[in-house]
């Protein structure tokens, strides 16, 4: 998993079927100092997370278990929203 | 599997159910001499790890849901499954 900040919402109104109700979200992927690490991308919503928040996101396969006995198409999935992060300087240099 | 170090953890109310008394770590890679490779991922503790240890990530659903959940199935792509307790090179 990995930590990412929630940008904004993706409206699709066409889409797989299998979507339908879910919450697309575009989410910016963090490092563990919550600095900005590589591109954003379309994550869905397990969890209730909204814009600004701090989660993390679980990928492939298994990012569409949240949803069983739903098969909802899926790598990314956010899977929670981050109340803190504990680092210790003794150990990430 | 990959080598990691165990720099922190996360504290997160609002998870997905069965992440539920299971312990999130922050885990940077690590080289086998100890020197970082990459950047952190965070991990399911299965094995009572704690910060600064050495440890082994599985990075595959099936085996990181089972390891640290107890059943597969869980939206769980890493966990911790081992605390090192030395690398020896060119053994």
């Amino acid at each position: 998993m990995q930590f990412a900040r929630v940008l904004g919402t993706v409206v699709a109104t066409v889409k797989s079927e299998s979507l339908e109700g879910r919450k697309l979200l575009v989410i910016q992927p963090l490092d563990a100092s919550l600095d900005v690490k590589g591109r954003p991308m379309v994550a869905i919503d397990s969890v209730g997370a909204g814009k600004g928040e701090i989660v993390f996101w679980c990928r492939g396969r298994e990012a569409s278990f949240p949803f069983l006995p739903s098969e909802v198409p899926s790598d990314c999935t956010i899977v929670g929203i981050v109340d803190s992060v504990f680092l210790d300087s003794r150990f990430t240099g | 599997m990959i080598l990691g170090r165990v720099v922190g953890n996360v504290v997160a109310t609002q998870k997905d159910e069965r992440y539920e008394g299971g312990r999130i770590m922050v885990v940077r890679p690590i080289n086998p001499d100890g020197s970082d490779a990459g950047d952190e991922l965070l991990a399911l503790d299965a094995v009572d790890s704690g910060v600064g240890d050495t440890v082994v990530v599985v990075r595959e659903g099936w085996s990181a849901s089972t390891t640290s959940t107890g059943s597969p199935g869980a939206a769980i792509d890493s966990a911790i499954i081992g605390v090192v307790d030395t690398v020896e090179e060119n053994a």
